[in-house]
């Protein structure tokens, strides 16, 4: 694996996108080269060193290529846009958008993300080690075809709406999530280590939601099929009894299932 | 600034020229017998030259439009223009933005463009987008097929009244002409119904599509406005429509055209016809009428149609027509808005993907394309693609293409389109073509000629606008039929175009972004003391029903940039 290695400078008040810097579009180009390559300073456009320091070695491989941001990009967007392959590591925070569009190749972030992490994902990996913010793995707004494959894992806490619209892939969320997670889902696995507030699986079509801890309020337009142990999802079992659920029903043709954990939720058990 | 366009191969149907290498001289913004010596030369040598686009059907500006940009945010996700100089940005695949909007018909050569569906309380809205609409001209139309006021002065016969107020409505929203969307179906929604065919009454108002339809025609005639009445039949969209549609054809077959302004000679206007022609009676045994009607129109003289052309693409609809937009939601289950407009009408919007793969979808797009090839005077079938609702306006290149090759058609049918196309239409039979002479009928002179413009658009006579486009396609070293792809690319970006004798577009790009249209309405006054009694009325229902002032009605001079009214005395 070939390193280059970009140390932010100081984090500017208008934010930077990183749109294009990720390991296709930096493939068989020099460190030189990719000094030049223009990011989007709010409506300007800036060589990518007047905000890093660019160093290491680029491969004419992209899958041999780690892009390493050295440090707290907390005003930079579109950290590896519709990237497919090589990973991307950032050593601290990132703004909106990590991963959106990414269809190969891996992310890890270090520290928390802003909204839409992941966003419209179609294959790869996202890691995310703090707290993400909403709309992880969501579609674009207003679209109704969301993520369609790849794996999100945040180990920290995520916001509102997470998963809407997905249609496959997985995402697993080790704290807790906000109101309406897997909003709209329509396929793929969605995972909530601890809790999920209110209104899980609002409008979902299909798919399947798991939450682990407790589920506060839940909606009432889902069916409640008895309890079922040791739930096997993606051919991993999970070894806890869960409640299990049909829905949403306020939309025709749903067949969506959602499990809450049992020894937490006996007060949405009808 | 004087042009003269040399050595073009010139389409211009309403003068009968045919592909000739006339000169156009251009001075002080018209076209003219002859120019100074110092005028500027335009080499057209190799290429078309034909008036500039006329769209006589397509929604721009106002409530819905806005509303379809609001509902859908992903329609600009991969489709946008960044400013350049003075060209302003914008987005929008289906429902571009009104900058993007003038710019993007400027590329095609099309320099006139008729929003067909104004609701009169929004008219405001209407004109303030046209506000922000460079380049083209531009005109809207009243919607007023479910208009309370109009409903009951025709139900208690006082066709007197209703002209007046037709007229006075027209004038006060700076409108063009009488739409009428689902006559007696959009109030019926407002009662959560429909009303099934041109006989099945409106509820309260007790009044049919029929009378209305009819009522409307006759006050058209009455006032004598430029256009016709522009029809948007009942039962769009539903099998076994066709025969509606038939009916409400045959409504207004003795009724004489009656234009105080223009050469019209027909008293109605039928849009988007392809949603209309439909036979079956649900969409497993759904299948083309297209013949039938194609042969109503070939048979009289009364009607001009344009079709509403589906390009299979993934579009926006939206309507008057609330009750089929509540039915298209629950059928796709996509999206849905829908918007009550209190006396005057409603409507709705809701994401539609029109698939090659699918087998409705591949027929709409048939019977799009036999209405246009059986129907034998092209001055009768006018190029739409009631943009967006059949599809973006932008793709009418690609529509042009299909007409002049028979083996673009075919190789779409064979090997892109469902099965049904072959089965349940008859246009793989057809192979018919167009000439580019027709195509300049299609697109400029026929819709030119119904709205009532024809003195001044569509044409490139002496005293015509000089609205002019310039294609890069040889017409006598090649043959569209076979380099269809080369006429698609030709009329998608003109060589030049030109607007009041400016240039505006060159090499396919905007050159001067910050000109702006005229903007057409219809200054009528039926009767005054007759429109002194009806304004009254008027005046009791809004303080009781609108949610607006009287006052506030008005769309005042502040609202046009280019002021074009057309006095009818």
């Amino acid at each position: 694996m070939n390193e280059i290695i970009l140390t932010p400078k100081e984090q500017p008040s208008v934010p930077l996108e990183l749109l294009n810097v990720n390991p296709d579009t930096v493939a068989g180009k020099s460190i030189d080269e990719i000094r030049q390559i223009k990011i989007a300073h709010g409506n300007t456009e800036v060589e990518l060193s007047e905000f890093f320091n660019v160093k290491g070695e680029s491969s004419e491989n992209p899958s041999e290529i780690r892009i390493v941001i050295d440090g707290d990009v907390y005003n930079t967007k579109r950290i590896g846009y519709g990237m497919q392959s090589g990973e991307i590591l950032v050593k601290g925070n990132a703004s909106m958008y990590v991963g959106t569009e990414m269809k190969g190749g891996k992310i890890v972030v270090e520290g928390n993300v802003g909204s839409w992490a992941g966003r419209d994902m179609e294959g790869g990996e996202l890691i995310i080690m703090g707290n993400a913010g909403d709309y992880v793995g969501s579609a674009y707004r207003g679209d109704w075809r969301g993520m369609s494959g790849g794996k999100i894992t945040v180990h920290g806490n995520a916001g509102n709406e997470i998963g809407e619209y997905m249609l496959g892939g997985k995402i697993e969320v080790k704290g807790n999530a906000t109101t309406l997670a897997g909003i709209h889902m329509n396929g793929g696995v969605l995972v909530i280590h601890g809790d999920a507030t209110t209104r899980v699986g609002g409008e979902m079509m299909n798919g399947t939601i798991i939450v682990k801890g407790r589920i506060d309020e839940f909606l009432p337009g889902f069916k409640y099929h008895g309890i079922e142990k040791n739930i096997e999802i993606d051919g991993e079992v999970i070894d806890s009894s869960f409640y299990k659920f049909e829905g949403d029903f306020a939309v025709k043709g749903c067949g969506g299932i959602v499990y809450a954990n049992a020894s937490k939720n006996g007060h949405i058990v009808p | 600034m004087e042009y003269i366009i040399k050595n073009g191969n010139v389409f211009d149907p309403a003068n009968n020229i045919n592909g000739e290498k006339i000169d156009i001289c251009i001075s002080n913004g018209k076209i003219v017998e002859a120019v100074k010596d110092s005028a500027k030369v335009i080499d057209a040598s190799n290429k078309i030259v034909m008036p500039g686009g006329v769209d006589l059907h397509t929604h721009i500006a106002g409530g819905k439009v806005n509303l379809g940009r609001l509902l859908r945010p992903e329609d600009s996700k991969d489709f946008y223009e960044s400013k350049v100089g003075n060209k302003r940005s914008g987005s929008g695949f289906s429902v571009p933005s009104t900058f993007m909007t003038g710019y993007q018909y400027a590329r095609m050569g099309y320099t006139t463009a008729m929003e067909a569906a104004m609701p009169p309380i929004m008219a405001k809205h209407t004109h303030e987008e046209f506000l922000d609409t460079p380049l083209l001209d531009k005109g809207a139309y009243d919607l007023l097929g479910n208009n309370w006021f109009v409903m009951e002065y025709l139900k208690e016969g006082n066709l007197d009244e209703c002209a007046a107020f037709v007229a006075w409505l027209i004038r006060v929203t700076k409108g063009y002409a009488i739409k009428i969307v689902n006559p007696g179906g959009t109030e019926a929604w407002g009662w959560g119904g429909n009303v099934q065919g041109i006989n099945d009454p409106v509820p309260y108002f007790d009044i049919t599509g029929a009378e209305i339809i009819k009522g409307l025609g006759k006050v058209n005639e009455m006032i004598g406005l430029p256009h016709s009445i522009h029809l948007h039949c009942n039962d769009l969209g539903q099998p076994g429509n066709y025969e509606t549609t038939l009916k409400s054809f045959d409504l207004l077959k003795n009724i004489e055209a009656n234009p105080k302004y223009g050469e019209r000679d027909t008293s109605l206007h039928a849009t988007h016809v392809q949603f209309h022609s439909y036979g079956g009676t649900s969409w497993r045994d759904f299948e083309s009428e297209a013949p039938a009607i194609a042969d109503y129109v070939n048979k009289n003289d009364h009607i001009v149609i344009d079709v509403g052309q589906v390009t299979l693409d993934e579009t926006t609809t939206m309507t008057a027509d609330g009750p089929m937009e509540y039915d298209l939601h629950k059928l796709t289950g996509f999206k849905w808005a829908n918007v009550d407009i209190e006396l005057e009408t409603g409507s709705g919007v809701v994401p539609f993907i029109y698939s090659p793969k699918s087998p409705v979808s591949g027929v709409q797009w048939a019977i799009g394309m036999e209405l246009f090839l059986l129907t034998n005077d092209v001055n009768k079938v006018v190029l739409t693609t009631d943009h967006p609702n059949a599809g973006p306006f932008i793709r009418y290149p690609t529509v042009i293409a299909w007409l002049l090759s028979n083996k673009y058609r075919t190789d779409l049918i064979e090997n892109s389109l469902h099965p049904w196309v072959q089965k349940k239409t008859s246009v793989a039979t057809i192979d018919r073509e167009y000439s580019l002479y027709e195509i300049a009928q299609t697109t400029r002179s026929a819709a030119a000629k119904v709205l009532g413009l024809s003195e001044t658009k569509g044409h490139l006579g002496v005293g015509a606008d000089a609205d002019i486009a310039i294609y890069s396609f040889d017409p006598e070293t090649q043959d569209p039929s076979t380099e269809y792809h080369a006429i698609e690319e030709a009329f998608a970006r003109a060589k030049y175009v030109f607007k009041d004798g400016e240039i505006i577009v060159k090499d396919g790009e905007v050159v001067k972004p910050e000109g702006y249209g005229r903007t057409f309405w219809i200054d009528s006054q039926y009767d005054s003391e007759l429109e002194n009694k009806v304004v009254e009325d008027v005046k009791i229902k809004f303080k009781k029903y609108y949610s607006i002032n009287f006052d506030s009605y008005r769309v005042h001079d502040e609202y046009i940039r280019k002021s074009s009214p057309i006095k009818l005395s």
